[in-house]
């Protein structure tokens, strides 16, 4: 048995690296097709990330790995949240706006903000929740177009309650108080840039998500429901109830994704937001394999690409966007290499099985032969 | 979850990632080069020898070749590369990013030995702030901001009278409006675009107070699709055209495209915006444009070089207004010679300070 587990672990380590490769070998197809320098961009991409960037791939990973489990918890049930973009927009602007206020003091303020975003965002998320359980409409469909809603209802609202700064053509909501600005942890030495407060909100629900879809009867069940639905409606869990809490716990986490940027470096929502966090969580959550520590390694791989490409345009004379170029296939190929690994995993498991069976048919036959 | 949901997950992710590079968040464009120009309330100091000086320029989504505001820079930027042959190095804004991949941005260059950097559009607002405070050696310039979040001892703050411009224009379409009617398009509703339309219609109702007015915009932000849509922009100019306007101004970048069209079939006029227009848009509809409003960002960037490389060092902000030429209006086509006279005469008011141009609705 301990034999099976080490070989899966082996299998399952086996198989995102293989896909790197895979990634590797393919961009660099892409790059010699282009004409374009394959060895610089190799160079400047895995060149040793400098402390200010090193911080940056940890601030970047902490908001990625949030989108990622917001999605995961919908993953783990068979249910596929596109609508974390749209949610973690509607949260992040309700916590800009109530936090912008001042109402409470320093990180009171904090606390009630990114319970208004979570909030926000599980009601976002409770239409398509309502939608699928009272009327069938696919969830997909349902998400994709409230995040087109969410756009504009976002921009709408953001003109009628905008500030702006003299001589600024940017606009955002008020700024949030400076004692409810959180300075962030000088982890890394070496430069002025801080890792985001926030670290910790994402270390907590990362433990929280192990434990309660792990360890907790709410979990199992909605386990359960994700692998066969018939199996859990027979052992009596309430699908349409899981599914509506499902779907609303998957956006009321997608209201955490804006809080560290909001908290730890824009201060405000305005028209510079970072946008598109929610599809990069759909594609980390996939290559962590819906793990807590799996998708922590997989937020850290997608920050390190999108940090490193920075410098390809400025080093290697190459655009930038080569980086979703890389990141696209890791996808395909870690999925085929997922799909791939499990089948041989079955394979292996069955000539196991089968080898212990001859073994044992075997002994019976001399026993019997002896007696 | 099953092998086919999960092909679906990335094709899904793939096109949701694909749909997101589709919008540009630049505005304009310009290509002809404005004759002169010059600068208000700057500040010098010594720098670097000519031969030092290397620029990095960080631009906006959409980057060189957007046929819009960033090509406008990029030409102010090869102008000064063939006058004065000084290394350069570009980079653009990657759709989508946060603050911290435009402040690396800035760092790289800094990093890679650039001496002077210029960023491109006020998206780089608080990453010019604070990489121009950690490098006070190195001299950083931002169009179209003039906020306290870019303002440093060693940044140039390259501003725009887009109000003043507009409002000649503006009085240009009042004076040719046969129906006492015009239009204005913009692209995205942001503060900058709404200057356009505050001194176009200032403008038109400077000539006559009675005119009537259809203003709208094609998208909100943070959709900038607005400025790269021609389709959205002559759906909106034929509503305008059919409602009774003869004349349609836009502040839409590549969605101008599309009132020129919808102004060819109406057989009406249109007003271009940043460049002369009735030299850089399609061949068919040139002739329909009756003048254009000239931002001249060019100008400003060839200008903020040309001072580095004699070793001064521009800073604070410089604001191109009409007095020093930095906007205007062009005559290509001689559609409105007779008014010229009528609209030099509003221009000398501006620049007196007999007219104050609104900058806000």
């Amino acid at each position: 048995m301990t034999n099976a587990n080490l070989r899966r672990a082996l299998l399952s380590v086996a198989a995102p690296l293989l896909a790197l490769l895979v990634a590797v070998a393919l961009t660099s197809l892409v790059l010699l097709a282009l004409g374009d320098p394959v060895r610089d961009v190799w160079i400047t991409m895995l060149s040793k990330p400098k402390p200010r960037q090193l911080t940056n791939i940890v601030n970047g990973a902490i908001v990625l790995y949030l989108s990622a489990i917001a999605v995961a918890v919908g993953f783990k049930m068979n249910l596929f949240n596109i609508g974390v973009d749209g949610q973690y927009r509607v949260g992040s602007f309700a916590a800009a706006l109530f936090a912008g206020q001042a109402w409470l003091p320093g990180i009171l303020n904090v606390i009630v903000a990114i319970i208004v975003s979570m909030a926000a965002g599980g009601l976002w998320a409770s239409l398509a929740a309502y939608l699928k359980v009272k009327r069938g409409v696919s969830e997909v469909i349902s998400t994709i177009m409230l995040n087109a809603i969410a756009t504009g209802l976002v921009s709408w609202l953001l003109l009628k309650v905008a500030v702006q700064e003299a001589g600024s053509n940017a606009i955002s909501t008020k700024v949030i108080p400076e004692s409810s600005q959180l300075a962030g942890w000088k982890l890394i030495p070496g430069e002025s840039n801080r890792v985001f407060s926030l670290l910790a909100l994402a270390v907590l629900v990362g433990a929280l998500y192990w434990f309660i879809l792990g360890k907790t009867r709410f979990g199992f069940d909605l386990r359960a429901t994700g692998s066969s639905e018939t199996a859990a409606v027979a052992s009596g869990v309430k699908v349409k109830r899981m599914v509506m809490t499902a779907m609303i716990a998957s956006g009321a986490l997608a209201g955490l994704v804006g809080m560290p940027l909001l908290f730890g470096q824009d201060y405000s929502y305005g028209t510079t937001f970072q946008a598109g966090l929610g599809f990069a969580g759909i594609g980390i959550a996939l290559l962590g394999r819906n793990h807590p520590i799996g998708i922590a390694f997989a937020a850290l791989l997608w920050s390190f690409l999108d940090t490193q490409a920075n410098a390809l345009q400025i080093r290697a004379g190459v655009a930038p966007e080569l980086v979703y170029i890389i990141q696209g296939i890791i996808l395909f190929a870690v999925v085929i290499a997922y799909e791939g690994t499990r089948r041989l995993d079955v394979r292996l498991e069955q000539q196991r099985v089968a080898r212990e069976l001859a073994a044992l048919r075997a002994a019976r036959v001399t026993e019997g032969a002896a007696a | 979850m099953r092998p086919l949901l999960k092909v679906a997950a990335v094709i899904s992710v793939g096109t949701m990632a694909l749909a997101g590079c589709g919008g540009s968040t630049s505005k304009e464009s310009t290509t002809a080069g404005g004759s002169s120009s010059a600068t208000s309330g700057s500040a010098t100091s010594s720098s670097a020898a000519a031969s030092d000086v290397k620029v990095g320029m960080a631009y906006d989504v959409g980057g060189r070749g957007d046929q819009s505001f960033n090509d406008a820079a990029a030409a102010g930027l090869d102008k000064a590369k063939a006058d004065f042959g000084i290394d350069i190095k570009e980079a653009t804004a990657v759709n989508g990013e946060n603050e911290a991949a435009r402040e690396e941005r800035l760092n790289q260059l800094v990093d890679a030995g650039y001496t002077n950097i210029v960023a491109v559009g006020f998206a780089y607002a608080a990453s010019v702030g604070k990489v121009a405070k950690e490098n006070p050696d190195v001299h950083f310039a931002i169009i179209d901001d003039a906020s306290d979040a870019s303002k440093a001892a060693n940044v140039a703050q390259l501003t725009f009278a887009e109000n003043e411009g507009s409002f000649l224009v503006g009085a240009a379409a009042a004076l040719k409006s046969k129906a006492g009617h015009i239009g204005f398009v913009g692209g995205v509703n942001v503060p900058l675009i709404v200057k356009f339309q505050a001194g176009f219609e200032a403008g038109a109702k400077a000539v006559n107070p009675k005119i009537k007015i259809d203003s709208t915009y094609l998208t909100q932000p943070p959709d900038f699709s607005g400025f790269g849509d021609p389709a959205k922009g002559k759906t909106a100019a034929e509503g305008m055209f059919q409602g009774g306007a003869d004349v349609v101004y836009h502040a839409a970048g590549g969605s101008g495209a599309g009132v020129f069209t919808a102004a060819k079939a109406a057989k009406a006029w249109a007003i271009g915006v940043d460049s002369d227009q009735a030299k850089t848009a399609e061949a068919g509809v040139r002739d329909v444009i009756l003048t254009s409003m000239l931002k001249k960002v060019d100008v400003a960037v060839y200008d903020y070089l040309s001072k580095a490389v004699k070793g001064e060092a521009a800073a604070g902000n410089i604001v191109y207004d009409l007095k020093a030429d930095g906007v205007g209006y062009s005559t290509t086509g001689g559609h409105i010679d007779d008014i010229v006279a009528k609209l030099d005469e509003y221009k000398a008011k501006i620049i007196s300070g007999e007219i104050k141009v609104p900058a806000t609705m």
